[in-house]
């Protein structure tokens, strides 16, 4: 402090405070700024359509495991739980709607979205951030390449369009998961299941988890680039590029999936 | 021809560039000496508009960059090659995707010239059948040689170097220094050096400016400045620890202590 005053107590907590505000609005500007950039330089040529395939091979098929693991054991435990739960009233014959409904509306795409961001998110962060202390990305502007252009939008496009896709694989080994626990470990009747889950499913639930996917999927690269972006300090700043990355995207993708389903159901 | 008129840069308080004045002429080689943090990358990396001047004017053949909106700074930073502290190169290419990477963006070579294109240049540095290796196999010293092909590879008309003898031994350095003056007179460059290694800024140097405390204090011959009557220059291009740099520098640290003693400093 200049004055040589040493703040105590309640100012120091609202001078952190403010600190954190701050800087929660500094990035969100930073992320609405480098969305507008990327806007823009998608439609200027030359394309990246091979950096988009790359990425997408890179967001999609490296992260189908995981995804599909992940979505399975959803299921699976929807089944079990709904089934311990609809035994109270006697309406077990339900179970195969409700895990068809929950995991297509909902936890397909969440569930998705959270693997992604720790998976895809990080190494985003990661490699864009190394990149940044290394001064590559410095590197690519003196070779008359725009940044943005040659490394977000191939991730942003692709990331965007992958995840709606990894979610389609999701929908489908969630529902067979819950199908396997039902019909093979509680006994349930196979048609009776199977047609209890397409009686209440429509396609608008399928879509508009597919929507959300499709969001997810760009708010997760968009986040992830900038925190790479804005790297500084060595390995320790890209370490913490990439746990701000991680929790920003994972955070985003929870909150945002609120509000589009209060504006879609 | 480059001039750069009464350039500033500060970040957030802290001022790093205070008026740059200096001209760097065609074909030669300028180079730019100074202590660690006086801000001389922050001067090159406002020429080739890595960085955006707060004021002043730098006017690359009569186009002031400093005006520029990033669409034409991308066609005036064609003109350019640079060669990083680290080198720099892309360590998720091979050597010699990373030399073609200008060719392939910039002038769509067809893909049978780019090959050959790469492996001259890679020979003008003196390596030659490294193109399938990483980055990451590579020495400091090839690396930096791999960074000046790749900032070579579309012919630039001006070359910046980033400290580019720091990390090497001796030997290696005064490879690069050779490497750097052949370039200057096959390619006819204009080119700006910033270094702290006086061995190599006399060799390579046709003219010397000496950055101190935001602004160029001298410039001249290699002769005028290892001759000169000013006593920070004089300090710094002989190397002694006494002298006017070191004695603010104590009082700076003496300042410091007293205020840190004073009370806790603020911020993180």
């Amino acid at each position: 402090m200049a004055d040589g005053k040493t703040p105590k107590g309640l100012a120091v907590l609202l001078e952190r405070l403010g600190t954190r505000v701050f800087r929660m609005v500094e990035d969100l500007g930073g992320i609405f700024r480098l969305f507008l950039q990327c806007a823009v330089w998608t439609f200027r040529p030359p394309s990246e359509i091979r950096n988009i395939v790359k990425q997408m091979e890179e967001v999609g098929i490296h992260s189908l495991p995981v995804v599909l693991v992940t979505a399975t054991f959803t299921g699976m435990v929807i089944a079990l739980q709904s089934f311990s739960g609809f035994q109270r009233f006697q309406a077990t014959s339900f179970v195969g709607s409700v895990v068809a409904l929950s995991i297509t509306r909902e936890l397909g795409p969440v569930f998705a979205g959270l693997m992604v961001s720790g998976r895809v998110g990080a190494s985003m962060a990661a490699e864009l951030g190394t990149m940044k202390v290394t001064e590559q990305i410095d590197a690519l502007v003196t070779l008359a390449t725009n940044p943005v252009k040659y490394l977000v939008v191939p991730r942003v496009v692709a990331s965007t369009l992958v995840l709606p896709v990894l979610v389609i694989f999701a929908d489908l080994v969630g529902i067979l998961g819950g199908y396997f626990v039902s019909v093979y470990l509680l006994g349930a009747n196979p048609y009776v299941y199977t047609e209890k889950t397409f009686q209440y499913l429509e396609l608008r639930d399928i879509y508009t988890g597919l929507a959300k996917a499709a969001v997810f999927g760009f708010l997760i690269a968009l986040i992830s680039c900038y925190h790479g972006f804005i790297a500084e300090g060595g390995a320790e700043g890209v370490g913490r590029a990439t746990t701000r990355a991680v929790v920003a995207s994972s955070m985003m993708v929870l909150v945002s999936d609120y509000f589009m389903t209060s504006f879609m159901f | 021809m480059i001039e750069i008129r009464g350039l500033c840069k500060r970040f957030g308080k802290n001022v790093v560039l205070d008026g740059v004045d200096l001209d760097v002429p065609r074909g030669k080689n300028t180079v730019v000496i100074g202590g660690s943090g006086t801000g001389k990358s922050v001067l090159i990396k406002c020429v080739v508009g890595l960085l955006r001047a707060d004021a002043g004017q730098i006017r690359i053949d009569g186009e002031d960059v400093t005006s520029m909106d990033e669409r034409e700074l991308v066609r005036v930073r064609r003109k350019f090659g640079m060669l990083f502290q680290g080198s720099a190169l892309f360590d998720s290419m091979n050597v010699g995707d990373n030399v073609a990477f200008s060719l392939r963006r910039l002038h769509n070579y067809p893909e049978r010239q780019v090959r050959d294109v790469v492996g001259e240049r890679l020979a003008m540095v003196g390596l030659r059948d490294i193109q399938h290796l990483m980055p990451a196999e590579l020495s400091g010293g090839m690396k930096k040689r791999v960074g000046l092909a790749r900032a070579i590879a579309s012919e630039p008309e001006i070359l910046l170097y980033d400290e580019p003898t720091t990390g090497l031994d001796p030997i290696m350095a005064d490879v690069i220094n050779d490497l750097i003056i052949s370039l200057r007179e096959s390619l006819g460059v204009t080119s700006i050096s910033i270094t702290h290694d006086m061995a190599s800024a006399y060799k390579i140097a046709d003219q010397i400016a000496m950055l101190y405390k935001g602004r160029i204090v001298e410039v001249g011959t290699p002769e005028r400045i290892r001759a000169s009557e000013n006593p920070v220059v004089s300090q710094f291009v002989e190397g002694r620890a006494q002298g006017p740099i070191t004695a603010e520098h104590e009082e700076f640290i003496r300042f410091v202590r007293r205020t840190d003693d004073a009370g806790a400093p603020g911020g993180e």
